[in-house]
């Protein structure tokens, strides 16, 4: 029981940062486990993230195939940025058994700009 | 030994010290390949549609209760909580690396203004091609009125006795994101020869056929037209051009043709012509008509007032709520040695417009009679030509030997178009600026309709753009009025001095407020000084 109070309270330190608009956990069968979003939203973005980082993953194996390297890379971190949003996906590629944690992010939202902070 | 050969110290005073240079030979000869014929690739739009899935097999996705006791077995699950609790770690870096600082912001935006500096130039974008099998020529051209990059295309045979009765008479809208494959048809019942999009209502399209009938679809119900006009009612010729007219239903439009005249219409009631006008011109005998071969309907410069080119080379300044019936037809102004076959008010000052018949384009304001601008003549003629709706000294002429111009009065002279550009080696039949002048559509007589990006020189108002043109419009107007005032008393003069030879009228004159102007001093000081102002302005 303890465990999951883990998870609890690392998902509401992200929810209490500025701007973060929603997460999706992801498990490898790209069905989301955990989800603040509604269900039509979140099966949107764990079909589309998955997609989208299982061929980041092949694109970052291959360039490290192509460079020789000794050490076997892996994919850490997706980030989209659109102009809404940003999606930051982080993908946990462990054994047979992958999860995905999706945060949406609206980084505008409250962030003062350079030109505001001047006027200021 | 056999030879000894003593150092010669007079050639080594002879010897130079080179500098390092490099050189370069090529023995073989260069070829390079410079054209490839490719088979066009015919690309289809497939879309799937994924809702849900992934889950195992024993479990119902609709059933609320599996669902979540799936989720809840998973959540406990020792590797779950391992691998969330590490990722909302690194999530949190990410996140407050977001909100510490904006690496996207724009930080000198809309500081500087700068005239542009690049030679302007347009590449091809995409091309797209008549799907029918038969040759026909891209007639019209009308970008979708709400900024997005479709463009309805009108296709038909123009040429004398190459129109067939059975030939295919569809015409089709397109899509720039997916060129391989119109997104509708239009099947009319006789090719169409002018399209536009209803302003107010996108989905609804007219079209000016070429038996003379006025034809509407509706996206929405299917590729046949929804309505028609009634074919004795309708016009004796092709429909050449046609505008719908801004009017609280959005549903009036009217129509010019080659035989003469003008019809109004409501598509609410197709039944009957709302109102007409024979367009008689000033100076010939009644009865003979002008037949019309282009339109310009501009709501800024009132709702009822248009203008109309003509066969025998004329433009006719039109209000349909004129004071009496003959006033209907304000003004003519002539001077194209053929049909005027394209014409467009500017979007910025709506007294000015330009016109394109035989091989010039000219530029002519309301009020005079003669050309304040006029191209020198090309070796091709004009087919059509249209302002730039973002810079209003820029406006494009296509030419029938498959010529694109640009012109550019601002950045670049009155005598010379800023950029020439071989679209097709066949005419060029129309061409269509986007609304947000970055997007060009050309038609070909061979059917094919090209898409160009204009380069931004093009594009972007310029710092004192606006201003500046309308100060050289207006010169340009004064000592053409100016012109016109001296060639008057030239002729007062003459009449004096002969008083037996009586000059007779010129056809095309028309009494008009500058014309009848006093006739003050001498008019030659005023070129004088007009030609001074010019040669400074120009400095």
């Amino acid at each position: 029981m303890d465990d999951t109070a883990f998870v609890e309270e690392a998902m509401k330190r992200i929810h209490s940062h500025r701007g973060v608009r929603g997460t999706v956990v992801v498990n490898g069968d790209g069905i989301p486990i955990r989800t603040t979003l509604d269900r039509d939203e979140a099966n949107q973005y764990a079909a589309l993230a998955s997609q989208l980082t299982s061929r980041a993953r092949r694109a970052v194996k291959n360039l490290a195939a192509g460079a020789a390297s000794e050490v076997e890379d892996e994919l850490q971190v997706v980030r989209v940025r659109s102009k809404k949003h940003e999606v930051i996906i982080l993908p946990d590629f462990d054994k047979n058994r992958e999860f995905m944690l999706i945060v949406i992010q609206d980084p505008s939202a409250h962030q003062p700009l350079f030109s505001e902070k001047l006027a200021g | 030994m056999l030879a000894d050969i003593r150092p010669n110290e007079e050639h080594a005073k002879k010897f130079v010290v080179r500098t390092p240079m490099c050189t370069s030979v090529q023995v073989g000869q260069q070829m390079s390949e410079h054209e490839v014929n490719t088979n066009p690739v015919v690309l289809i739009n497939r879309g799937v549609l994924h809702t849900e899935g992934g889950w195992p097999k024993e479990i119902d996705c609709t059933e609320i209760e599996q669902v979540i006791r799936y989720r809840k077995r998973q959540e406990k699950d020792e590797h779950y909580i391992r691998a969330v609790v590490a990722l909302c770690a690194s999530a949190e870096e990410v996140i407050k690396e977001n909100n510490a600082i904006d690496i996207y912001e724009q930080y000198w935006e809309g500081e500087t203004e700068e005239y542009a500096t690049e030679a302007p130039t347009a590449h091809s974008l995409t091309q797209l091609l008549d799907p029918s099998p038969s040759r026909r020529g891209t007639q019209y051209m009308c970008w979708h009125p709400d900024g997005s990059r479709r463009v309805a295309v009108a296709y038909s045979t123009l040429e004398f006795q190459r129109q067939v009765e059975s030939g295919p008479s569809d015409s089709y809208v397109w899509d720039l994101g997916s060129p391989a494959q119109p997104e509708a048809t239009l099947s009319a019942t006789s090719p169409l020869i002018s399209l536009n999009f209803n302003p107010k209502d996108p989905q609804v399209l007219g079209g000016g056929q070429i038996n003379g009938q006025f034809v509407v679809f509706d996206m929405r119900r299917g590729s046949a037209d929804v309505d028609a006009t009634p074919i004795e009612k309708s016009h004796r010729g092709p429909v050449h051009d046609f505008a719908w007219l801004q009017s609280e239903t959005g549903t009036e439009a009217m129509t010019v043709s080659s035989d003469g005249r003008v019809l109004w219409w409501d598509t609410r009631r197709l039944g009957e012509p709302r109102d007409e006008l024979a367009l008689a011109e000033w100076g010939v005998a009644s009865g003979a008509l002008s037949g019309a071969v282009s339109l310009d309907y501009s709501p800024a410069a009132g709702p009822t007032k248009f203008l109309v080119g003509t066969e025998p080379g004329s433009v006719l300044l039109c209000n349909r709520e004129a004071e009496t019936p003959a006033d209907r037809i304000g003004a003519s102004y002539s001077g194209h040695h053929g049909p005027v076959y394209g014409l467009a008010r500017s979007p910025f000052y709506p007294n000015f417009f330009v016109s394109c018949g035989d091989w010039t384009a000219r530029v002519w304001n309301e009020d005079l009679h003669t050309p304040l601008i006029t191209t020198a003549y090309h070796t091709a003629h004009i087919t059509s030509v249209h302002w730039s709706p973002t810079r209003p000294s820029v406006f494009f002429s296509a030419r029938a030997d498959g010529m694109l111009d640009a012109w550019d009065y601002y950045l670049n002279s009155q005598t010379a178009p800023a950029l020439s550009m071989q679209v097709a080696d066949c005419a060029l039949t129309s061409l269509r600026v986007h609304e947000n002048g970055g997007l060009i559509a050309v038609g070909c007589a061979d059917g094919t309709t090209s898409v160009l990006q204009l380069s931004s020189s093009l594009v972007d108002l310029q710092p004192g753009e606006t201003a500046a043109t309308l100060a050289m419009l207006e010169r340009e107007l004064a000592r053409e009025k100016i012109l016109e005032k001296a060639q008057k008393e030239d002729k007062v003069r003459a009449r004096k001095t002969s008083p037996a030879v009586v000059a007779p009228d010129e056809p095309h004159e028309v009494p008009t407020a500058a014309a009848e102007a006093e006739t003050t001093a001498d008019s030659s000081d005023d070129i004088a000084q007009l030609e001074k102002e010019f040669s400074e302005s120009t400095i």
